[in-house]
């Protein structure tokens, strides 16, 4: 009994972000004209599947307390690379997928040697290597355009057995064959450390850099799957600045909703991803509430607003001032 | 190395490495760019530069003190494009309008950064995500109150002489605006107890709340400074290019911070000095110059921008190692 | 006897019943250190004996932490070798001391707060399945490493962030405990332990000894080190003095040989106890918050230094931070001069109405700011005094930092370096005067003398009862009986979140400090 209540108190951020997506999705379904069913879950799990890749990447980064402003043109760049490889014989998809996803990781893996063997901190060092990464993006598309195979993106954005959409089946084995094994490995539980006290993990003879690296490399492989995805999603690939940029900045609100802190060492890529889905559906309910889509941005960013300030209550509770300052 | 230092005159060797590598660079790209072209070191080419670079001057200043704080300020993009837009919707409402526009754009900026403010200092939401939150706000009012079009207002004539006239002779008004306000920031941080409180909170907050400084008041006060300048910043831009437009501070968030890092700032906060962020401000518009004077297509642009600044800071800005 | 025979002819240690000199598992032959000129160890030779415990002392920057440091491998030294079983070693990092069997628990703790207690023990190199952690062995490990550190109180499931500092360090000595080290180096690392919990570790370490490992105590309570080590090695400025047998020298040899001259009259003479019938200066009545303060009443007079004292963490510090305006939601009255005053936070503390001062628990933390000057440090909490409308006035700002540095005597090489680069007692100094800067009516100390060296400490009572003398009220936490002896006019003894009981002048004595910390009565005590 005593141990489950640990587990709980130690899985709370994730546990949050469930209930909040439960919430928002039984408002949005219900409401839906369509109503629950395999098409509604469809068409809100491939919106919510591309997010969810990119907060997962951004989560493994905010684990270390780092952060990964370039998460966004990583997509973009694998989403480009992606309308130019993944095309032809089946043999030459293959290799164009796993072209995609290599360069995926590779972005990531520039970000962590930059930010360890560099020293340089993290937002800026994503800053410079995001610009790098969309000038590439753009070198590839200068315009949109280009093309995927299509059996392979139908495949991936169809559903299974008549009622699974692909994508989500997709994103679960992605956690499973990913994520789960990370977070519980010696270097997944490095990457906790390093967030949470980066001196005492040194003190503790943790692998710092392998950590580090570790986190940023998967990080970049997951916005190339997110990318390659899109490609799936749109058959094209466009090098789009505010596209990027935007996915780059919800990722790191799908992140806070899902319950990782922003100062590292707390919260999983489970609760990034139902922080995602969350972000998402909070986004789609205007639609089912039939409210002019012009109001769209302002109500997701009120939503949001509101969001980040529930955490402020907390701050009631505080009895010791002190305790502000973390 | 520190022969070499002794022998350098004070005012340099109190200099810091960072600033003093920043001029360099900048001294360096002069020289790269009039390789390129004899019109690179004209004065009409350099006043021309200074322009450009007093909108970003102006923005990053407000980052800076932001950055001080240990924070940072995300919401900038569309406060600027909310400075502009709604200083250029009053001065449609005739001679009043007009005559206000100006500061009812900055002071809506103000607002915003009173919000972010609050959050941050009161609500102790992190600046990262608090500022996203506002921005995004900031973005759903502007996309409401346009329709969705661009806005079809222009400037107001003061705007408009602040970002294009001359006052002094061949010296642009907005450089002298940039001077103003960094001559107003060089004081606050350098003379007055509420810049000492900004580095005493940058370095520690704990230790500065504990020695009586209202730490929230200074936070909160140092986010509508910042929603203030980059509002402001707005307004000169719509002057400057006659009238607002949508996504008009999407392209100043990621330079004003690197201006800043460039400059020798901790983006951890509580140290930088405002000549460096000077010297970051000009860096950045000068590469910006150079590129495209280069006539180099935009992918290049953004390939080289990003590994230019990786390159600099990899230069100076690295973090001491721990052994 | 047997103990005393076992200290003499520890070298004897027979082998198959021959007589052999042991050899030193470890050596360090003329190691030095130094950080941007400045010598922090210069040639400093050292043996260490298995089944030995040997003590290490001396003042703040004697060199310790970087002998200790350079032993574990947390920083390389610039000179010198180190044998380990008589080979040469050197170590590129902790973790590759860790397998030399070299295992130290720093004064920093090294916990990571946001993993849980089994996480921690088995941080360096967890047990693995399928390339996974086995989180059943894990906890397996955990649990056996905590119950040999006599802790076996502390789930191993909690958080260690959730844990309060003296059970985290507990599980920072079961954590070093877990990686089976060949020489266990300990740095001060019983500061924050409750004295049940210092036995629990005395009787664990006595066991590691006689299991044959060599142990390295670092500590600046000399009893502890008289109760523990068998050999004692004395630091002063980064030299190694002496090393000898324990308990061949007094404990005033000791500290002469520590602060490299005679050591007399530590504290300045006490005045004569006054029963004036003055408004105290500071009053509290009925102070309550949380379960942490329960209905504490007391009152400081000018001229009055009281101190608190108790068992570490009975609410001393909440108190102080209560009086000072940090905690929230306190019941009870303050009343400064007889006046009730609504205290909400530093700022309104430090009003000139109210002018109190406190000296905070973590200088690095809660005094300072490390990476900025001596000068904004010292005027940071008197901005407005050194102000017009917002301006300093560079001035008057020198004139006063001028003063305070000559009122303490701070050694700095100029208030423009950073306060970082000076020694810990000349931080402290600093972290006081830029307190004194203010020119509060009422100072409280949260135990000031923590980490500092002996002459600073000195010179530190010296001046508190100056202070008293001019007129100011101190309320003086230590946790050091010796200092509140020493010190205090009087001493209110805390327990549990009360005021338990109330020493006046010649009252104060070590056992009526104990006594009614241990909350036992005087009857009892008698028999201690």
């Amino acid at each position: 009994m005593r141990d489950w209540r640990f587990w709980f108190a130690e899985q709370r951020g994730t546990l949050m972000a469930i209930a909040i997506f439960i919430v928002m999705f039984v408002i949005y379904s219900s409401n839906h004209p369509a109503g629950f069913s395999a098409n509604v879950v469809q068409t809100a799990s491939n919106k919510g599947v591309l997010l969810a890749f990119v907060a997962m990447a951004q989560a493994l980064v905010v684990i270390t307390a780092g952060i990964d402003l370039s998460v966004g043109m990583i997509f973009t760049l694998t989403n480009c690379l992606a309308s130019w490889i993944v095309v032809g014989s089946p043999v030459q998809v293959f290799f164009g997928v796993v072209g995609v996803l290599l360069v995926g990781a590779l972005c990531g893996a520039i970000n962590g040697a930059i930010v360890i063997y560099g020293r340089l901190q993290p937002i800026v060092t994503t800053i410079a290597t995001g610009a790098v990464f969309y000038g590439i993006a753009l070198a590839i598309r200068p315009n949109p355009g280009g093309s995927v195979d299509e059996t392979l993106a139908d495949f991936f954005t169809g559903r299974f057995f008549g009622f699974m959409p692909a994508s989500l089946v997709t994103l679960f084995a992605v956690v499973l064959v990913v994520w789960v094994p990370f977070s519980r490995s010696v270097t997944g539980r490095a990457a906790y450390a390093v967030g949470s006290s980066e001196p005492a993990a040194y003190m503790s003879g943790v692998n710092i850099r392998r950590a580090k690296f570790a986190a940023y490399t998967l990080s970049g492989l997951l916005a190339g799957i997110g990318g390659l995805f899109l490609t799936f999603f749109t058959y094209t690939g466009e090098a789009a600045y505010a596209s990027g940029n935007a996915y780059t900045l919800f990722s790191i609100a799908a992140v806070v909703l899902g319950g990782v802190s922003l100062f590292g060492g707390k919260g999983s890529a489970i609760g990034a991803i139902f922080g995602a889905m969350a972000f998402r559906t909070i986004g789609d309910l205007l639609f089912v509430f039939d409210f002019d889509p012009l109001w769209q941005p302002l109500f997701q960013g009120v939503v949001l607003l509101l969001a980040v300030s529930i955490g402020a209550f907390g701050l009631f509770r505080i009895r010791n001032r002190l305790d502000w300052f973390g | 190395m520190n022969a070499l230092a002794e022998r350098l005159p004070i005012f340099m060797r109190r200099m810091d490495p960072a600033v003093v590598t920043a001029f360099a660079c900048i001294l360096l790209l002069l020289f790269v760019g009039s390789l390129y072209s004899s019109n690179f070191l004209s004065p009409e080419y350099l006043l021309q530069q200074l322009k450009v670079a007093s909108f970003l001057g102006i923005i990053a200043t407000g980052m800076m003190l932001v950055i001080l704080l240990g924070q940072i300020d995300l919401s900038l993009p569309w406060v600027v494009s909310v400075g502009a837009m709604m200083s250029s919707a009053v001065a449609g409402l005739g001679d009043v309008g007009a005559a206000i526009a100006i500061p009812f754009g900055i002071f809506c900026g103000v607002l915003i950064g009173l919000v972010n403010g609050v959050g941050v200092a009161y609500l102790r939401i992190p600046s990262m995500i608090m500022t996203l939150a506002t921005n995004a706000v900031a973005q759903g009012l502007m996309v409401v109150y346009t329709g969705g079009f661009s806005p079809q207002d222009s400037a107001s004539p003061a705007a408009r002489y602040l970002a294009t006239g001359f006052i002094i002779p061949t010296v642009p008004n907005s450089v002298l605006c940039w001077l103003a306000v960094g001559a107003a920031a060089v004081f606050l941080m350098t003379r007055t107890t509420f810049g000492r409180s900004i580095y005493g909170i940058g370095n520690r907050e704990r230790a500065a709340y504990l020695s009586g400084i209202n730490t929230r008041r200074v936070v909160m006060i140092v986010f509508a400074i910042s929603g203030g300048l980059a509002a402001f910043g707005g307004v000169l831009l719509a002057g400057y290019a006659s009238k607002a437009a949508q996504s008009m501070g999407d392209a100043y968030l990621l330079p004003a911070i690197a201006a800043v890092v460039l400059g020798g700032t901790s983006i951890l906060g509580g140290r930088g000095s405002y000549l460096g962020t000077v010297a970051g401000v000009m860096l950045i518009t000068l590469l910006q110059s150079i590129l495209s004077v280069m006539q180099m297509p935009e992918f290049g642009r953004q390939i080289v921008y990003g590994i230019v600044i990786i390159m600099m800071l990899l230069l100076y800005g690295r973090e001491r190692l721990q052994r | 006897m047997e103990e005393i025979l076992r200290r003499r002819f520890w070298f004897m240690i027979t082998l198959e019943g021959a007589l052999v000199e042991a050899a030193p598992l470890f050596r360090l032959e003329g190691v030095s250190k130094s950080y941007g000129g400045v010598r922090a160890l210069q040639k400093a030779d050292l043996d260490i004996y298995p089944g030995r415990i040997h003590g290490i002392l001396g003042e703040n920057g004697a060199g310790k932490s970087t002998l200790i440091k350079a032993m574990a491998g947390v920083l390389a030294p610039d000179e010198g070798r180190m044998f380990l079983d008589g080979r040469e070693t050197s170590f590129a990092s902790p973790t590759a001391a860790n397998k030399a069997g070299i295992v130290c628990i720093f004064q920093e703790l090294s916990l990571i707060p946001d993993l849980s207690v089994a996480d921690n023990i088995v941080i360096s190199d967890p047990p693995t399945r399928f390339g996974m952690i086995d989180r059943a062995r894990q906890r397996q490990i955990a649990e056996q490493a905590l119950a040999r550190a006599g802790a076996e109180d502390i789930h191993p499931l909690a958080l260690v962030k959730d844990l309060p500092l003296s059970r985290r360090q507990m599980v920072e000595i079961a954590k070093a405990l877990a990686r089976k080290p060949r020489i266990l180096i300990l740095d001060e690392a019983t500061s924050a332990l409750t004295a049940a919990d210092v036995t629990k570790i005395f009787a664990v370490l006595k066991r590691l000894r006689s299991e044959g490992l060599a142990l390295l105590y670092i500590s600046h309570r000399m009893h502890e080190i008289a109760e523990l080590a068998d050999e004692c090695s004395v630091f002063r400025n980064g030299r190694k003095v002496e090393t000898y047998e324990a308990g061949s020298k007094t404990n005033n040899e000791v500290v002469e040989l520590m602060i490299g001259r005679e050591y007399k009259n530590v504290f300045p003479p006490k005045p004569p106890l006054q029963s004036n019938g003055t408004t105290p200066v500071l009053q509290a009545e009925n102070l309550s918050w949380t379960d942490r303060l329960k209905d504490i009443s007391l009152s400081v007079r000018a001229g009055e230094i009281v101190g608190l004292g108790g068992l570490d963490g009975q609410g001393q510090r909440d108190l102080l931070l209560a009086l000072f305006g940090v905690l929230s939601g306190c019941s009870g009255k303050v009343l400064i001069d007889g006046v009730p005053v609504k205290i909400n936070s530093p700022t309104a503390a430090k009003s000139e109405k109210i002018g109190m001062a406190l000296i905070p628990e973590d200088r690095k933390t809660e005094g300072l700011m490390l990476p900025m000057t001596v000068r904004d440090n010292l005027s940071f909490a008197s901005l407005h005094r050194i102000s017009d409308h917002g301006i300093v006035n560079r001035a008057k700002e020198q004139k006063y930092i001028d003063e305070m540095i000559a009122l303490l005597g701070i050694k700095t090489a100029g208030t423009g370096i950073a306060v970082g680069s000076l020694s810990g007692g000349n931080q402290q100094k600093v972290v006081i005067a830029k307190w004194l800067m203010n020119q509060p009516r009422i100072i409280l100390l949260n135990d000031p003398t923590r980490g500092i060296d002996v002459g600073t400490k000195q010179e530190l009572y010296v001046l508190l009862r100056k202070l008293a003398g001019q007129g100011a009220a101190i309320l003086f936490y230590s946790t050091d009986y010796d200092e509140l002896i020493g010190c205090c006019d009087r001493v209110l003894v805390l327990y549990d979140g009360k005021v338990k009981r109330e020493l006046v002048g010649a009252e104060i004595t070590e056992r009526a400090l104990i006594a009614s910390a241990l909350n036992i009565d005087m009857g009892e005590a008698l028999h201690l």
